[in-house]
């Protein structure tokens, strides 16, 4: 009796291991349903055709709140400084453009990246042996430092005044920049595209497992032995070269930059949106991002001091009802739905 | 006198004036962020609120500026009770990311009502006339308005110091900074202390922004813009530490006046400087506990 009670256990455990491993290897393949961005982003061009420099500067920000998505939604870092490398991004781009004729935009994004990812390197190294405020004022004071830095050398970065009238060669060497943004609009679509697809691989890779348990439990992947500060560190440089990419795209297709790219306000704007989408999630950035920034472009218009509000708001009913943001709610409607059917 | 040390009185009298400024408004936040691990970017709302509360006292009433300073701090002292009582609450075993946001919500709400009643544009207070010009010490003049806040916050300093250490409540505060757990399994009731302390923390950024109209003028973004240099010297300071956020604020008010003076297009780049050297040697601040 005793032993064909747990025969049934272990038969009862093995098909949950196998289910569990079922799980793991096929977490990753892709769905039907994560085609649904990419064709609302292909359909916005023939149904908007005249919004389209909204549609770039949206497909832009959705680059920047992946790239925070990566940090703050898979490994826990905390950080109101992520403008810091959205800026340097932008900066380098504008630069190169200027001091050195380096006009070529494709290139010039992977410069950008580049740069902001060199200095996230190093930046990251000395700031994510903390955690908590620390770290946090630690994010906050180096965005600062960046844009008072910029500031004393005006002469140099423009200050708040900007860089206007930045050009670029046409894209491939073949296409024009048009007044409605078309050739952006493609241009930061394809960039989005192949950035999310790199993102996607590294948070289902081992090593995006990892960062999950850091984030989860920090003291226990110490104790396995998993070089926690190493790992911290190499995705906090992906993050700042994708963040720097979103600026160099931010500056290419505006064709101007000021210092106001390290506002605070923008780091915490940027995080505001990924909170709204969901963190963690990889699309969290995309809806968030979507939705704020149409609410804003309509309710600002309207009123700012209203928009201002509403958005303060959200974020206080999203922490206490929706902790997980709008996709989080999504799941919740999904189960209880779920649930309904199959009681 | 000769001219360098005239400047040197200067910064050091200007810093001491931007200190005691930052010591009132940020103590509050250093003591309950020590308390309860929650990280208020609310603060400088609360700081905000005190400030208009002081310009329509003054304006529309007519009351004299020094009684609206006082009178400013218990309201806000008072309206910061609900809040804490009905939202923080409920996050204080929540990560510091939703105590972010929350608190960064509840500002935000906090700029756009203020925008909505009292406009974008500064607001200035008037002053009693034995406040306006100058002091005269002998050696020298000085700012009357600067002086009595220095003297104001000396005052301070050391009320708040006689509470801390040498009362039976300050006596609690410091356990339950120190071992919230132990302090709580003597009997000691940790949720009120903090409402206290709350209540006081948000009386006091209430005063700080009343003194700040005629220091910096007052906007609705008064909430964010000086947020991080109180965050700066709660964090420097170490939480919870009376004595590490006077020398925060000494540290920084004095720097930042010096480094203004004679690097004025550096902005506030000192500061931010002093604080990355701070933080990456210290971590927990200046009198944190590691």
């Amino acid at each position: 009796m005793a032993a064909s009670e747990s025969m049934t256990r272990s038969v009862a455990g093995e098909a949950a291991r196998s289910r569990a491993a079922e799980f793991l290897l096929r977490r990753h393949y892709l769905r039907w349903p994560e085609a649904l961005p990419w064709l609302i982003a292909v359909g916005c061009f023939f149904v908007f055709p005249d919004r389209m420099t909204f549609g770039s500067q949206l497909l832009i920000m959705i680059m920047f709140a992946l790239s925070l998505d990566l940090i703050l939604g898979y490994a826990g870092i905390v950080t109101l400084g992520h403008a810091a490398f959205f800026g340097l991004g932008a900066y380098t781009v504008a630069l190169a453009s200027i001091k050195l004729g380096w006009t070529e935009p494709i290139s010039g994004v992977f410069f950008g990246g580049a740069v902001a990812g060199l200095v996230g390197i190093v930046v990251g190294w000395f700031i994510l042996r903390y955690r908590g405020l620390t770290l946090l004022m630690l994010t906050i004071a180096f965005a600062a430092m960046l844009q008072e830095g910029g500031n004393i050398r005006s002469d140099f970065t423009g200050g708040y005044d900007g860089l206007p009238g930045l050009t670029f060669d046409p894209l491939l060497g073949h296409f024009q920049y048009d007044l409605y943004g078309h050739t952006n609009y493609w241009y930061a679509l394809a960039a989005l595209a192949v950035v999310f697809f790199v993102v996607r691989r590294i948070v289902y890779s081992p090593f995006g497992q990892a960062l999950t348990g850091i984030r989860e439990n920090v003291r226990r992947m110490h104790s396995i032995g998993s070089p926690v500060h190493r790992r911290l560190v190499t995705v906090y440089a992906i993050s700042a070269a994708i963040a720097g990419m979103a600026g160099a795209l931010f500056t290419q297709t505006n064709a101007y930059v000021t210092l106001t790219v390290f506002d605070f306000d923008a780091s915490a704007k940027v995080m505001v949106m990924l909170i709204l989408g969901g963190t963690g999630r990889l699309y969290g950035a995309f809806l968030g991002a979507a939705v704020y920034m149409i609410f804003e472009d309509k309710l600002s218009k309207m009123s700012p001091t209203f928009w201002q509000f509403g958005i303060g708001l959200l974020l206080v009913l999203a922490v206490m009802f929706a902790r997980r943001g709008l996709l989080g709610v999504g799941d919740t409607i999904r189960r209880k739905l779920a649930g309904r059917r199959a009681p | 006198m000769s001219h360098a040390a005239n400047i040197v009185i200067s910064i050091l009298f200007d810093g001491l004036a931007y200190a005691m400024f930052l010591f009132i408004t940020s103590v509050g936040l250093s003591v309950t962020m020590g308390l309860m691990n929650f990280v208020n970017l609310a603060h400088g709302a609360f700081a905000m609120v005190g400030g208009y509360i002081v310009v329509s006292l003054t304006r529309s009433l007519g009351i004299d500026f020094v009684p609206a300073l006082v009178i400013a701090a218990v309201l806000v002292g008072f309206i910061s009770v609900p809040f804490e009582r009905l939202l923080y609450r409920r996050l204080y075993k929540a990560t510091d990311l939703e105590q972010v946001l929350l608190t960064i919500g509840l500002a935000f709400m906090a700029i756009a009502t203020f925008t909505y009643f009292y406009g974008p544009i500064p607001k200035s207070v008037p002053l009693p006339h034995w406040l306006e010009g100058d002091i005269n010490l002998g050696f020298r003049a000085f700012p009357s308005y600067r002086a009595f806040l220095i003297i104001v916050g000396a005052v301070l300093v050391t009320v708040l110091w006689y509470a801390f250490e040498r009362t039976n409540i300050g006596a609690r505060i410091r356990a339950a900074v120190d071992n919230r757990r132990m302090a709580e399994s003597v009997g000691i009731n940790v949720d009120r202390l903090f409402t206290l302390t709350f209540a006081v923390g948000s009386g006091l950024a209430a005063l700080g922004g009343g003194f700040a109209i005629q220091l910096f003028g007052l906007t609705p973004y008064f909430a964010v813009l000086y947020l991080v240099l109180f965050l700066i010297v709660v964090a420097t300071g170490g939480l919870g530490s009376l004595k590490g956020t006077l020398l925060a604020a000494l540290v920084i008010g004095i720097i930042d006046t010096g480094g203004k003076y004679m690097f004025p297009q550096a902005g506030n780049f000192f500061v931010y400087l002093i604080t990355v050297v701070v933080l990456l040697i210290k971590p927990a601040g200046f009198y944190g506990r590691e």
